[in-house]
């Protein structure tokens, strides 16, 4: 395969101006001879979906859930960064460039990341135009607030609902399209297979979660939002349903797939309370703005009431070792140092496995009614979860899975190595290298959504004059028979185990192997535990009910299976990359004092895995990250 | 801790339904009521029996998904909280617990506790938005808006359109959940300019998917899980009555 990153000549401050006014246009009256598929309703499905419809182009979107709405961009909390420099804190979209960059530990498109540096700034104003309710100063301007791996205030919200309301008013916008008749919304429909057609994407299955029933749909493009794999650990702060389905069907029709070791644990999740867990939850990492992160000095006090605990007994782990950004060190190494202390016995909690984020001095220095209006939503969930009031005791906190850098590799028009076939949002492996900054990841989904995608593709229909195929082709008939096949052999297995106690087995061996931190041997153990569990699956797995009505074990089981697959090209990725950057963190390549130690001679890449076919091994195609902007370095947050 | 269910059980929209009694036994206290229902679950599908059909997806509150009506009360009684959220430290051992889907005739079963809300997006679609097309908007801050007006439409924006005002209320009224979408875009200067005409259509299409009216019993906002005030079917009702006297709105909305 030969990967073409079409990265626009010039510096990298002029790529995207020029570039766009180079872009082929569809003539507005031919916009309508267009059909598109967008499946995903999140931030930049839902995004690009509103927006295509708004130029004339006819939309058919899909997603999972009842509605729109509740797609897992709902679940951001924090905020979304933006270089508006209104704080004249020294902000700017070169340092919103260069911070994303350096937060990625240099494994990032550099012409990707400038452009979204760029759109940023017209994201916000886009939401607000759109009635999104920021947080707002008592002049009546827009509020910011700082995140982590950042020293500038760039950080726009909505209290501790930001997703929320970013997504709302993209499915209003959506909504507005549907109301209109220019985009045809299918709820409770999952995409099981891409339809491929002469080496272009030209549909897809789907199948209908209410009935059962399995379909074709046909278009001139089709786009995928589906979000990121972060199931494929079972535990992690996604939406149970979020899964990997709709890029996997891809990457066997031949989208290659990248960098899918590259997945960012998140330092403040509640802490794990028993084996029922059934998924974790995320406290906004915007908590650490205010929360200070500590373990007791000694094991002995690891038993104590924290209060019992003085404050000479306290490491305040991240103030100790990063002084300049203390507790708003990146994900990745605020997350390893809690690990760290944890793995030494210094943890806290059931099973010791959590650290404390004290917000006593927060509440000494503000008062608690403004640590409340900060933070009420997020305090209040932790306690309907733990049943401890953190107004009074320390949060315990924990990393866990939280967000995927990797994805379907996409050109610098966000298009997979399939013609045809976009990919927008978490789902592709685009702007945050090995490791993405908090607050970007809405940011980026609005980015690709609105102010990207429906750009290019336009580029797509009007270079590459595509014949119009139909669902009576020979190609939608034989995906379609591959969705019957598969469904109906999933239904007929009638096995002992459960869908359930695959996932958590799968889930346990790459949070063990393939986790927080990753070496050989692990690596080499998961890729022999994965494919005998693969097979066990396919030999006893029992999915209760059938095919012609809801059936949520069905559902879960596709979705299995698939993560059944993936997870293999995961470990096989993290087993490759003989170096830590990011979020990937290997123990054989570290610095003394335990940071990631890259290899920018023999891994400035990005691996994009191509699909070989059953049981043979897939094909490693590299795509070199040259930096003419800036120089890489060794990241310090010290 | 050992618990009796008893769950309504339906194949389908066509099915009568009824009743189910189930046990929940080794329930511990820290897990949330869905992974109970997940433990109940596995064991259905170990035993060959089909597991109890109900929505969710973030289970953390924010989505929406979640939907059952626990002993009566639509999301389980505990202020503020959506049914993933209730936790099984607040039930005693030996407890027998009813658990039913939204009522209403806008709101179809599909199977056993799974709803069909799909009325919610038809009345956004109607017009819950501001007729912005992306591109084009300007500067953010060129428009200063009070804090106490964002923070109150933010306070309607909190809505997560679960439907569990409407499941609690006897009338099946949709108020809650039309006003706090109405009140949050009328709130703030962008919302203004369409203010009449959305509240119009919504409060039609409200009406058109079967919704019943509101008589004002507060059932709505007692078992709402973002706690939407009341206040805001007044505001509604203000906005409404505007609209309907200024005949210029009508007109707009035969358009
Ligand atoms: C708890 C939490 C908090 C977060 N907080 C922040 C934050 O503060 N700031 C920030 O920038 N980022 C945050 N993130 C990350 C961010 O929310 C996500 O990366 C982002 O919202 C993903 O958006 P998306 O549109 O790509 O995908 P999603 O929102 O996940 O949407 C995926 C869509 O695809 C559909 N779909 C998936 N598979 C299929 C299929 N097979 N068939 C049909 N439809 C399918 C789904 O129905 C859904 O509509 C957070 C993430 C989590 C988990
Ligand atoms: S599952 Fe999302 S609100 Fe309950």
């Amino acid at each position: 395969m030969k990967l073409d990153s079409k990265i626009p000549p010039g510096p990298v401050t002029e790529k995207w101006e020029k570039y766009k006014f180079d872009l082929k246009l569809v003539n507005p009256a031919n916009k309508r001879k267009y059909d598109v598929i967008v499946v995903g309703s999140g931030l930049a499905g839902a995004a690009a979906a509103a927006s295509m419809a708004e130029m004339g182009y006819n939309v058919k979107c899909f997603c999972y859930q009842d509605s729109p709405r509740r797609a897992h961009s709902i679940a951001a909390q924090g905020g979304i960064n933006a270089a508006k420099n209104y704080q004249n804190d020294g902000d700017s979209i070169y340092r919103l460039f260069y911070d994303t960059i350096k937060g990625g530990d240099f494994r990032a498109r550099e012409a990707n990341v400038y452009r979204l540096a760029q759109t940023s700034v017209k994201i916000i104003d886009q939401c607000v135009a759109q009635g999104v309710p920021f947080a707002r100063e008592y002049g009546g301007l827009l509020a910011n607030r700082s995140f982590g791996g950042a020293q500038v205030s760039r950080t726009f919200y909505a209290r501790g609902q930001t997703g929320q309301q970013l997504l709302l008013g993209a499915y209003q916008a959506l909504c507005r399209q549907i109301g209109l008749g220019k985009v045809q919304m299918f709820e409770r429909t999952e995409m099981l297979e891409l339809v491929v057609v002469d080496g272009h994407a030209k549909g897809i299955i789907v199948r209908d979660l209410v009935t059962g029933e399995i379909s074709a749909h046909a278009a001139d493009a089709v786009v995928l939002g589906t979000g990121g794999y972060g199931n494929v650990f079972y535990l992690s702060t996604n939406a149970k349903g979020c899964n990997t389905t709709a890029i996997w069907r891809a990457y066997k029709k031949g989208a290659a797939l990248a960098n899918p070791c590259y997945t960012q644990i998140h330092p403040t999740c509640i802490p794990v309370s028993g084996e029922h867990q059934s998924k974790l939850t995320l406290m906004s990492e915007s908590l650490r703005n205010d929360g200070r992160v500590w373990t007791p000095k000694r094991k002995e006090d690891c038993g104590k009431a924290p209060g019992d605990i003085p404050e000479a007994d306290r490491d305040y782990i991240l103030e100790r070792k990063y002084p300049s950004y203390g507790n708003l060190a990146p994900r990745d190494i605020s997350s390893r140092a809690a690990k760290e202390a944890c793995d030494k016995g210094l943890g806290v909690g059931p099973g010791g496995l959590g650290v404390y984020l004290d917000f006593a001095d927060a509440i000494k220095r503000l008062g608690e009614s403004t640590v409340r209006e900060r933070y009420g939503n997020l305090f209040d969930m932790y306690e309907k979860i733990t049943g401890e009031n953190a107004y009074k005791v320390p949060m315990r906190i924990y990393p866990a899975v939280h967000y995927t850098m990797g994805g379907t590799w996409v050109d610098y028009n966000l298009m997979s190595s399939i013609p045809g076939l976009f990919v927008i949002g978490e789902a592709n492996f685009s702007d945050h290298g090995a490791n993405r900054l908090g607050a970007s990841a809405l940011m980026q989904g609005l980015a690709d959504g609105y102010f990207v995608l429906p750009y290019t593709i336009g580029n797509y229909f009007a270079t590459e004059k595509q014949p119009k195929h139909k669902t009576d082709h020979a190609e939608f008939k034989k995906a379609l028979g591959e969705v019957e096949t598969r469904t109906k052999k999933l239904l007929s297995i009638k096995g002992k185990r459960t869908v359930n106690s695959f996932h958590k087995e799968l889930g346990k061996i790459v949070w063990d192997k393939c986790g927080m931190a990753r070496d050989e041997k692990g690596l080499k153990e998961a890729l022999q535990q994965i494919p005998a569990l693969r097979e066990e699956f396919w030999k006893n797995v029992n999915v209760a009910g059938e095919n012609g009505e809801l059936n949520q074990n069905l559902e879960h089981a596709g979705r299995v299976a698939d993560f059944l697959e993936f997870a293999e090209l995961m470990c096989l990725d993290a087993l490759n990359r003989r170096e830590s950057c990011g979020g990937h963190f290997r123990t054989e390549f570290q610095t003394e004092d335990g940071e990631a130690k890259r290899d920018d001679e023999n891994f400035a890449y990005v691996a994009a895995w191509e699909y070989a076919g059953e049981g043979k091994p897939p094909i490693l195609n590299k795509e070199p990250l040259v930096y003419e902007e800036v120089h890489m370095s060794t990241r310090s947050y010290k | 801790m050992n618990l009796t269910l008893k769950v309504w059980r339906q194949k389908n929209p066509n099915d009568a339904g009824g009743i189910v009694t189930y046990d929940a036994n080794d329930i511990i206290p820290d897990m949330s009521f869905l992974e109970m229902l997940d433990v109940v679950n596995e064991d259905l599908i170990s035993r060959g029996e089909e597991p109890i059909a109900f929505d969710s997806d973030c289970r953390e509150g924010i989505c929406g998904t979640c939907s059952m009506v626990i002993d009566g009360i639509a999301h389980g009684g505990q202020r503020g909280t959506t049914v993933c959220q209730l936790h099984m430290r607040h039930f005693n051992d030996g407890d027998t617990i009813t658990i039913e889907p939204w009522r209403a005739k806008a709101f179809p079963v599909i199977k056993d506790l799974v709803t069909d809300r799909s009325a919610f997006d038809r009345i956004i679609e109607s017009g819950g938005f501001v007729s912005v097309n992306t591109g084009g908007t300007p500067d953010g801050n060129t428009l200063p808006i009070p804090k106490v007006d964002a923070d109150e439409a933010m306070d309607a924006a909190a809505c997560i359109g679960c439907g569990a005002c409407v499941a609690a209320c006897k009338n099946a009224s949709a108020m809650l959940f039309v006003s706090a979408k109405v009140s949050h875009l009328a709130l703030l200067p962008q919302g203004k300019p369409e203010a009449e005409r959305r509240v119009l259509k919504m409060v039609k299409a409200m009406d058109e998917a079967g919704f019943g009216n509101c008589t004002v019993t507060g059932s709505c906002e007692a078992v709402c899980p973002k706690e939407i005030s009341l206040d805001f079917i007044a505001k509604l009702n203000r906005e409404f009555g505007k609209a309907i006297l200024k005949n210029r709105a009508e007109r707009q909305v035969a358009d």
